[in-house]
């Protein structure tokens, strides 16, 4: 080996360990007046800023400012606010009632819970989402039954997925919500094939897919980039970037940039928002989505967010992320963010705060004694034995009609 | 167990053995090293990698990022180089997503080059049902793996087997995957401490008998042993093989069993239709046929994707309680 040799094996490094004290003061917050907001057909070219800056509308005060203010009317933001603290509250319920073992898996998306629900607001009803385990939200906005997200959990008679998927992992063709994967990224390309099937027949709804930072590492990210570029299909391609994939810190998928970046290359609108406040992502969805249904094709989104909880009810934080991050966190936590931006505005009250919560806990409890009128995770009922041989194909053939036969024996 | 000649015999659960077997070998051989999803932060999710992290260092010990197909693909670049790469693969399941590294290019490439390259490459990945982990975190696709030229396959049932085989698949110049059990991570079993190998290819006689041989693969010889206590009773006395290695396939082993005691079942956890048991069979009636007092029983799951509602779960998944009804069978015949 010479002296010139420079070659150098470098392994990336969370921030911060178990026993560091968290401090992101070296992370750069754009103000949201830094932020240009292009004609949503413009061409990506004049945009790139974008993917390494960060759209936002509320700033540290929470006041809404900037170019991206969507404008929301006041009862929209009340919705919304509604709609955040419901999913924390059944995320909460759901995650106790795992611990106390009458779920066997769940996942939570505490402090994310802007990026489901601003999404949601933004797009329409026929808009079919391709979502992972982490935007339960999407499901409260298109008013999914609480009975019935539950039952899907308990996997119990009335589970639409008739026993056959973790809990979390929903699947709702009547609300647009494709059936949500085990095996990450796999959505991301089906998603470009389903909006450009929707260009083919005319159609003017469009598709949404999420991936994690994590799960950005997968090829299946890179074929659904390339492929809705050059067939400019009218889809949403939204990175959630949590900063943790499991026990892995974001850096190790980066690549030493933003997410966002990695559209340029594809010669895709590519923006960074802040994840953590609804209004920005709000008007960079509404925005993206404008330009999907008016030929513009997809646009490539990082939603700059933290994942608040462990990955799932299976992993302890504590062994492999310092305490405090969240706390630390300098982009807060969504729902305050939105409640005190409503207060400052004089149109929400803490009384009312606690109402709210107070109202929805009830909703989700008197839900889930219903729910489970349908059967428990562990004394069922369950759906009948053979119905495991339905759906393997569209008719069952002779095959396994006799298997069916001999496990009824 | 086959040298169990210390008077402490030292009883460890199957994830302890594994990760014994992971330390002793990174510390017997310096040129190797792991990588995979969450190896080193957190030891790896299943507990397997404790502790290599903080021995071994961060370039021994590499956390990637969540691409299969990268890390089969870094794999096969850097055993060229002569490392020796230990790769985790999660869950079996997501094999898929690495299955051309591993098909196309991990398996034929010594093939291919004119015997220049070696690629002593170890995937370790997980297998089986029965935790309600549900269609895409539980199969048992070995059947995939067999079938591929190149490529040693091995599935340990017992924890001394899942170190010993591990500790011989590393040292092994050969890409091999090794099929480790989830629902197996807690069962106890007699571990010496030091390092070992137990060899590729030869399978091992989990339980002798007269009456019956039942080739069972992975934890279903946990399934067979039930069984054979049950059979015991009724006066079967049921000879198991546990064949340790899938591939290369100890052939002349089950032909023995079979030729003493005339019957033979084959048990797997994988779907039946298309799984190792139809190979399995076949090598008998073809090398054993005259020995055969009936033709040769096979269990395996369904032709259906394993449900995630564990009671459905419990009864699509083989169990003793099949062997020991589909035994009477094959004996009243």
């Amino acid at each position: 080996m010479t002296d010139q040799y420079q070659s150098k094996l470098v392994i990336p490094e969370a921030p911060f360990r178990p026993g560091d004290k968290p401090d992101y003061s070296f992370m750069s917050l754009p103000s949201p007046n830094e932020s240009i907001k292009p004609d949503c057909m413009a061409d990506p070219a004049e945009m790139k800023d974008l993917a390494y800056g960060m759209v936002r509308v509320l700033d540290d005060d929470q006041h809404a400012q900037g170019a991206w203010d969507p404008q929301l009317s006041i009862e929209k933001l009340q919705a919304a606010l509604e709609y955040m603290v419901k999913t924390r509250i059944y995320d909460d319920r759901m995650f106790r009632m795992q611990r106390q073992g009458k779920l066997s898996f769940y996942i939570k998306c505490l402090g994310e819970e802007a990026i489901a629900v601003g999404q949601a607001m933004a797009l329409q009803f026929g808009d079919m989402l391709f979502s992972t385990y982490r935007q339960q939200g999407l499901l409260f906005v298109r008013d999914r039954g609480l009975v019935d997200m539950m039952c899907s959990c308990l996997s119990n008679s009335k589970d639409n997925q008739k026993g056959r998927q973790l809990p979390t992992l929903y699947s709702w063709k009547e609300g647009n919500y494709f059936s949500v994967s085990g095996n990450l990224a796999t959505q991301f390309s089906q998603a470009v094939g389903w909006a450009m099937a929707s260009a083919y027949k005319g159609e003017d709804h469009i598709a949404s897919a999420w991936v994690g930072e994590g799960s950005s590492a997968e090829a299946d990210v890179y074929h659904a980039l390339l492929f809705s570029a050059a067939y400019r299909a009218p889809v949403l391609l939204n990175v959630v970037n949590n900063q943790w994939a499991i026990s892995t810190p974001q850096n190790m998928a980066s690549g030493g940039t933003t997410f966002a970046a990695r559209g340029l290359g594809f010669n895709l609108p590519s923006i960074r928002v802040d994840g953590n406040d609804l209004l920005a992502v709000y008007a960079v969805t509404e925005w993206a989505a404008k330009r999907a249904r008016s030929g513009g094709g997809p646009t490539f989104i990082e939603l700059f967010t933290y994942r608040a909880e462990a990955h799932s009810s299976s992993d302890d934080p504590n062994a492999y992320r310092a305490k405090d991050e969240w706390q630390s966190w300098p982009l807060g936590d969504p729902v305050e963010r939105l409640k005190i931006h409503l207060i400052e505005r004089q149109q929400w009250s803490e009384e009312q705060q606690e109402e709210l919560e107070a109202n929805l806990t009830k909703k989700i409890s008197q839900a889930w004694k219903e729910a489970e009128s349908f059967g428990t995770l562990e004394d069922g009922p369950h759906w009948p034995l053979e119905s495991m041989f339905d759906d393997v194909f569209k008719d069952i053939p002779p095959h396994l009609r006799r298997q069916r036969r001999k496990l009824e024996m | 167990m086959a040298d169990a000649n210390t008077q402490d015999k030292r009883e460890i659960p199957y994830v302890m053995a594994i990760n014994e077997g992971v330390h002793q070998i990174m510390q017997e051989l310096d040129d190797t090293f792991l990588l995979g999803e969450d190896v080193a932060g957190v030891g790896g999710v299943f507990g397997t990698y404790r502790g290599v992290l903080d021995k071994f260092g961060p370039e021994r010990a590499i956390d990637t990022p969540i691409s299969e197909k990268g890390i089969v693909g870094l794999a096969v670049g850097a055993a060229a180089t002569g490392l020796r790469p230990m790769v985790d693969i999660m869950f079996m399941d997501f094999l898929g997503v690495c299955m051309d590294e591993i098909t196309n290019q991990m398996a034929k490439m010594r093939y291919m080059f004119g015997g220049a390259a070696t690629l002593p490459i170890t995937v370790m990945t997980m297998g089986g049902a029965g935790m309600s982990m549900a269609a895409q975190h539980s199969q048992s696709l070995e059947a995939w793996l067999i079938h591929l030229p190149g490529l040693k396959v091995v599935m340990p049932s017992t924890p001394y087997d899942a170190k010993g085989l591990l500790i011989a698949a590393v040292k092994d110049d050969n890409p091999v995957i090794v099929i480790f059990n989830k629902l197996s991570l807690g069962i106890k079993g007699e571990v010496p401490e030091e390092s070992y190998e137990v060899p590729l290819g030869k399978a091992r006689i989990a339980r002798e008998g007269t009456d019956l041989t039942i080739v069972a693969l992975g934890r279903m010889v946990y399934e067979a042993l039930n069984a054979a206590e049950q059979l015991a009773e009724l006066g079967i006395n049921t000879e198991i093989v546990d064949p340790r290695t899938l591939q290369p396939f100890d052939t002349d082993t089950v032909i023995q069993s079979v030729k003493k005691t005339h019957k033979a079942m084959v048990v797997h956890e994988a779907v039946r239709f298309g799984g190792m048991g139809g190979e399995i069979a076949a090598q008998i009636q073809e090398l054993a046929f005259d020995y055969l007092d009936a033709p040769v029983a096979r269990i395996g799951a369904p032709f259906s994707p394993v449900p995630f509602n564990p009671g459905l779960e419990q009864a699509y998944m083989p169990n003793a309680e099949k062997i020991v009804a589909q035994a009477k069978e094959l004996l009243d015949r």
